[in-house]
């Protein structure tokens, strides 16, 4: 990522980001629309082409069922796309409620950061393993799980920038001329947390969806007739020992790029908006 | 802490008791035709479900503070003595990824660092950015299908050889089933530790006491050693203490990858299963796990670092 300064590459961090944001968002859509597109007979099982290696007709292979694994792939990654996405807005949500509310008072500051240590004090997987146990899993009871559990570090984060925000001068001036407490979050704090929100945002995404895939993979999440991906990979499972590698490999492969594709971008938004490492 | 725990195990048991699954359905099983509806009420007042919630809790909280944490379903078992025998297995794994990641992690986040700018760096930050954004199960299964059904190195899975008596097993089968899921589970944690070492050692070599020390002619490793090795280490053990939570994240699913019978392994059965004493216990044991972690990253802390140390004596 660093081909920026090197000469070789003639684009600056920002027209890259730019770039990088706009292929990203380019895969999801097609995998998103593709998912609505593909053709239903691909996933059908031919039994006359089982545990098929890839080829061009079938680029990924194709299962014990003769199902097209390039079709379940785009499928379940778009499975992964929604559930990533309603997941990481729940947790936003409640990272800027929380990290707002704790610069209320003294007993609301003392709530959250109880609140943030006791998630923070189990390890992630444990508390989804439980809350998905509660709800009896599912897309209900995973979406949940996500929500709940990945809100902590930001939360944070939002509760420390507020703080900042709130005792700079013009804040204090503007409560001293008689604002009202809403006014001065919506018009002076909500505005600064935002770009801070947006980057926990695009850094959450990737990892609630690497999360979702592994509590997926785990047996806990997703129903087993979905197309997840968790649910490909955990199926591939039986099928290594007799050598099929593309079940395994392609779909964790794509599921890696989407990730790792917003992670960058996640990265670079946040280099581009702190200045202290904004030339890094 | 403690309120923190006490919490952990109420809400815990709160969520637990909530649960779509039914304790007495769950405790008969098979045997669902032969057990009428009185016997299931018998069932019940003898478990105390009949009691209101909070009773049932503190019932529970007793039992758990004289180190009864009840019998496993699956198991038909004490779960302190699964606990016990399942955590053994996991802290070989657990320990030896945590040792191997840790110093692969140091010293390619040393190199990326002293190297800045160069293509080892770039390849060691491009290398730390995918693996942070790789599923470890995944990378569980690859490693299997490379080394266990290509190769036909090492065996599939499981943490002993099948087919062999318990006092057959010999420490050295016992390591040759342990080599995969530590060998995933060190691959991906390095990405986490390299990263932090790089950015810290950055900023150290920006320092002034490095211009004074370049300026004496002092170059690579001599000036590593001298004023960079001690001011860096300090934060990464402290990170790698401090991520016992990832830890045993990434154990819970290399064990199911690998069907390697750890911590983790029981975790997912339990959850699969509905064997809720066992689900609880291994809450109440994660969390204490990731408690002392933390806990002996503040300690060393304060033994190392002087300034730490100084502040707290004045």
């Amino acid at each position: 990522m660093n081909q920026i300064r090197s000469g070789r590459f003639p684009l600056n961090r920002r027209q890259w980001t730019l770039l990088s944001i706009l292929l990203a968002f380019a895969f999801v859509l097609t995998v998103i629309l593709g998912s609505f597109l593909v053709e239903e007979g691909k996933l059908a099982t031919d039994l006359q082409n089982r545990n098929a290696s890839p080829t061009f007709h079938h680029l990924f292979g194709t299962d014990w069922l003769g199902r097209d694994m390039f079709t379940r792939t785009v499928m379940g990654l778009s499975l992964s796309i929604w559930v990533g996405l309603i997941g990481a807005i729940g947790s936003t949500a409640i990272a800027l409620i929380l990290g707002m509310a704790a610069t209320l008072g003294k007993v609301a500051d003392l709530i959250v950061t109880w609140l943030i240590d006791l998630f923070l004090s189990v390890p992630h997987l444990v508390t989804l393993i439980l809350i998905a146990f509660t709800l009896g899993g599912g897309f209900k009871g995973i979406v949940i799980g996500l929500a709940l559990t990945h809100w902590p570090s930001l939360a944070r984060v939002i509760r420390a920038e507020v703080l900042q925000v709130r005792s700079a001068e013009y804040v204090q001036i503007s409560q001293k001329m008689g604002k009202s407490k809403w006014w001065v979050a919506i018009h002076h704090i909500l505005p600064h947390v935002f770009p801070q929100l947006l980057i926990g945002f695009m850094l959450m995404f990737p990892h609630v969806i690497l999360h979702e895939a592994a509590i997926t993979f785990l047996g806990l999440g997703m129903s087993p007739h979905e197309p997840a991906i968790g649910i490909i990979l955990s199926e591939s499972m039986k099928y290594l020992s007799s050598g099929m590698w593309w079940l395994a490999f392609f779909p964790g492969l794509s599921l890696l790029l989407i990730v790792r594709a917003f992670d960058h971008i996640g990265e670079n938004i946040r280099m581009l908006m702190d200045p202290v490492r904004a030339h890094d | 802490m403690a309120s923190l725990l006490v919490a952990i195990c109420f809400i815990s048991f709160l969520l637990i008791k909530n649960s779509p699954i039914d304790p007495i359905q769950a405790y008969i099983g098979a045997d669902l035709l032969k057990v009428g509806p009185e016997q299931r009420e018998m069932i019940a007042q003898y478990w105390g479900l009949d009691q209101p919630v909070m009773v049932q809790f503190f019932s529970w909280g007793t039992a758990l503070l004289h180190g009864d944490l009840g019998t496993s379903m699956i198991y038909r078992r004490p779960v302190a003595d699964i606990i016990g025998e399942r955590f053994i297995n996991s802290l070989a794994l657990m320990l030896s990824a945590w040792l191997l990641s840790g110093v692969i992690g140091f010293i390619m986040g040393v190199m990326a660092a002293m190297k800045r700018g160069t293509w080892v760096d770039r390849l060691i930050k491009w290398y730390c950015f995918t693996l942070a954004s790789t599923p470890t199960f995944w990378m569980g299964l690859l490693i299997l299908i490379v080394f266990a059904v290509w190769l036909k190195w090492f065996p599939i899975g499981m943490g002993v050889p099948a087919g062999v008596l318990a006092e057959d097993v010999t420490l050295a089968d016992r390591i040759k089933h342990l080599i995969l899921p530590a060998l995933t589970l060190s691959i991906v944690g390095v990405a986490n530790i390299a990263m932090h070492t790089r950015q810290k050692l950055i900023d150290v070599m920006a320092s002034d006491y490095v211009l004074f020390a370049r300026a004496r002619g002092e170059r690579g490793f001599i000036l590593f050693w001298r004023h960079g090795l001690r001011n860096v280490a300090l934060p990464a053990i402290t990170l790698q203490f401090a991520a016992f939570s990832e830890l045993f994240g990434g154990a819970v699913l290399a064990e199911q990858v690998f069907s390697y019978p750890g911590l983790g392994q029981a975790t997912v059965e339990a959850g699969l299963r509905g064997d809720v004493p066992l689900l609880l216990g291994l809450v109440i044991f994660s969390t204490l796990f990731v408690f002392v972690g933390n806990l002996v990253a503040d300690i060393i802390y304060q033994i190392v670092d002087p300034r730490i140390r100084e502040g707290h004596s004045k």
